[in-house]
């Protein structure tokens, strides 16, 4: 069963114009596995989070959710199907409390009440204000954010804010959470925090798919890793793998590193 | 502290008449109350999903004429030998005609327009105004065109058991105006407070974030464009059965900057926004007139704006209530005033 991946990235490529951002990205998220999309700035990464969750469309090629296409759809209705993202910078509605930025990703648990329920406040409406409040404490309890509940998001710091991005992305109950860079601009604490929260998040069966520049964190963190570089795939493996793989030891340190390295290696054979 | 306000100030206002006798005054209150209920329905718009509605009085003027050719009827000849003819109906039924009909076009503008937004959003409303202003000019046959539609019957009331109330006076006709208001503003309240109004807080604060969340921004936007251009309509109605005359004038532009400016000023997105700035804006006109020349008003008009969005940016409500936080916040840390951040420049 876990042979079916539950997210399929098949031959996708992107180009604005005459530049190409992606040129052929092919791979497979399996369920319940905390996968890492890496690469050196430009290789494509934030874009494919982009044709991934449909605020981008691909060229060519077509993202598989669970199965079916996501070819056409628009944002709104791939959250739907159960893949929520995270934003590099803005993760937060910043005028907002936290409590009010979870609540927005509350918004569609109606509890059964209508439009017209809302505005004649009825019980049904009252019930699923209170079922939505009562979820949105305990998912900023369980990101760590209890004490800043009533705080203004946009004057949290960049790590907190970070969190309520994720609070915010699980309020919409995933079955897989993208996240895109979430430990930049965090501490070393702040940055073991999360991982620990990604790993929860991960024991309750969502499935992740991580963008990510800090490499000891996505090494600790991954069970496997994909690199991308120049708009293509270049390895996919454990990070042990990974760490050893010459194609991308070259995409970041360059050819001459690589080069060296291996040279190295054979004189001390 | 400010809970308690909106009651306080309704009871205030529904206490005035009793000392007010002036009919030049109350008049004044009246036309500025029904233009206060416009500007209620644009900060759901505009305060609320940002959206700027530069057309909105096209949807009050579509509740007046919907109102009054209900309430008057009409006669009127369609394509090829189609006649539709229509006897005059009870005023109250012209009303809610007014708030179906133009609840209606908010959603046809809504569904067009919000494929296209900001700049491209306010074109769509100007044009779809003066359509609005064409067509109420130049069919002749069903608005008398420039000829006005006159005797619009007056407003009635039934009530269950104790007969119809036809409201002939300025108080009555006060009291149909700030009981439609606080209709206005207690619907606006729940909608903004239940969970569309957060979808529309998200799509205003961070459009990506908030689709990435699930908010499909197409239909918030219109439930807001619905449910405002409906309420827009409601004043509308109220506007035909007092003045009891209407024509294509009601669609000028200058209405629309007239209920612009009433929630900019007052604060956009704040519930009490329009309220105040329809107050200011509604009444200064009157407490002027004994003063100075008309010409001369205009000038205090345009500079009391002014100076309102000089001081206070964002409007006279957020400012308040930013004050009583910064108080309130002042209270709890004991000493130390912590300067609560401004939010003005981001938005």
């Amino acid at each position: 069963m876990s042979d079916q991946p539950i997210l399929s990235v098949e031959h996708v490529g992107v180009r604005f114009g005459g530049l190409v951002a992606i040129s052929d990205l092919h791979f497979d998220v399996r369920p319940g596995e905390i996968l890492s999309l890496i690469g050196p700035n430009g290789a494509g990464k934030t874009t494919a989070f982009n044709v991934v969750t449909g605020f981008l469309k691909p060229t060519t090629g077509e993202v598989r959710f669970k199965g079916a296409s996501l070819a056409g759809l628009p944002p709104n209705r791939i959250n739907r199907l159960g893949l929520a993202r995270t934003f590099q910078r803005t993760s937060v509605f910043p005028d907002d409390t936290v409590l009010d930025n979870v609540l927005i990703g509350l918004h569609r648990e109606d509890g059964g009440a209508s439009l017209l329920d809302a505005i004649f406040n009825l019980p049904k409406e009252r019930a699923g204000e209170a079922a939505r409040r009562a979820k949105a404490r305990e998912l900023i309890e369980w990101v760590g954010l209890s004490a800043r509940a009533e705080e203004r998001a946009g004057s949290l710091s960049y790590g907190e804010q970070r969190l309520v991005g994720v609070a915010l992305a699980l309020a919409t109950d995933p079955s897989m959470l993208l996240l895109d860079e979430p430990v930049s601009g965090m501490n070393a604490s702040e940055t073991k925090n999360f991982v620990r929260l990604i790993r929860s998040v991960r024991d309750k069966g969502v499935t992740i798919l991580l963008v990510e520049h800090d490499m000891p964190m996505v090494m600790e963190v991954s069970d496997r890793i994909v690199v991308l570089n120049h708009g293509k795939l270049i390895a996919d493996g454990t990070p042990a793998e990974i760490r050893a793989d010459p194609a991308v030891i070259e995409a970041y340190l360059g050819k001459s590193a690589a080069t060296r390295e291996a040279e190295r290696e054979a004189a001390h054979a | 502290m400010t809970r308690y306000l909106p009651p306080v100030v309704l009871v205030v206002l529904a206490l005035l008449p009793l000392g007010l006798k002036d009919p030049y005054l109350l008049n004044a209150l009246i036309t500025g109350g029904i233009f206060t209920i416009g500007a209620i329905s644009l900060n759901l718009l505009l305060g609320y999903t940002g959206q700027l509605s530069l057309g909105h009085i096209a949807f009050f003027g579509i509740g007046a004429y919907a109102s009054a050719l209900t309430a008057l009827g009409f006669d009127v000849g369609l394509f090829g030998d189609v006649r539709v003819i229509h006897e005059g109906w009870h005023p109250f039924i012209g009303f809610l005609v007014a708030i179906v009909v133009s609840g209606f076009f908010g959603y046809v503008v809504g569904r067009l327009s919000f494929r296209v937004r900001g700049a491209y959003f306010v074109i769509v409303t100007i044009c779809f105004a003066e359509v609005v202003r064409l067509v109420a000019l130049n069919w002749i046959e069903l608005t008398q065109g420039p000829l006005a539609l006159t005797s619009i019957p007056q407003m009635k009331l039934g009530f269950p058991g104790l007969g119809e109330l036809t409201l002939r006076t300025k108080v009555q006709n006060y009291y149909l105006m700030l009981g439609v208001a606080t209709l206005a503003y207690l619907v606006v309240a729940r909608l903004v407070h239940s969970r569309f109004g957060r979808a529309m807080r998200g799509l205003k604060e961070n459009e990506q974030l908030a689709m990435s969340v699930g908010v499909n921004a197409t239909k918030t936007l219109t439930v807001a464009a619905t449910f405002s251009a409906a309420i827009a309509g409601a004043a509308g109605s109220l506007y035909a059965h007092y003045f009891r005359i209407i024509d294509p004038d009601v669609f000028l532009f200058a209405y629309t900057v007239t209920m612009v400016i009433m929630v900019v000023s007052g604060g956009k997105g704040a519930l009490a926004g329009p309220v105040i700035g329809g107050l200011i804006f509604g009444t200064l006109p009157v407490a002027l007139r004994p003063y100075m020349a008309p010409e001369a008003q205009w000038i205090v008009y345009g500079a009391v704006l002014i100076l309102i969005l000089f001081l206070m940016p964002r409007g006279i409500a957020p400012y308040v209530d930013d004050w009583f936080a910064a108080r309130r916040a002042r209270r709890a840390h004991g000493a130390a005033p912590a300067a609560k951040p401004q939010l003005e420049g981001q938005r």
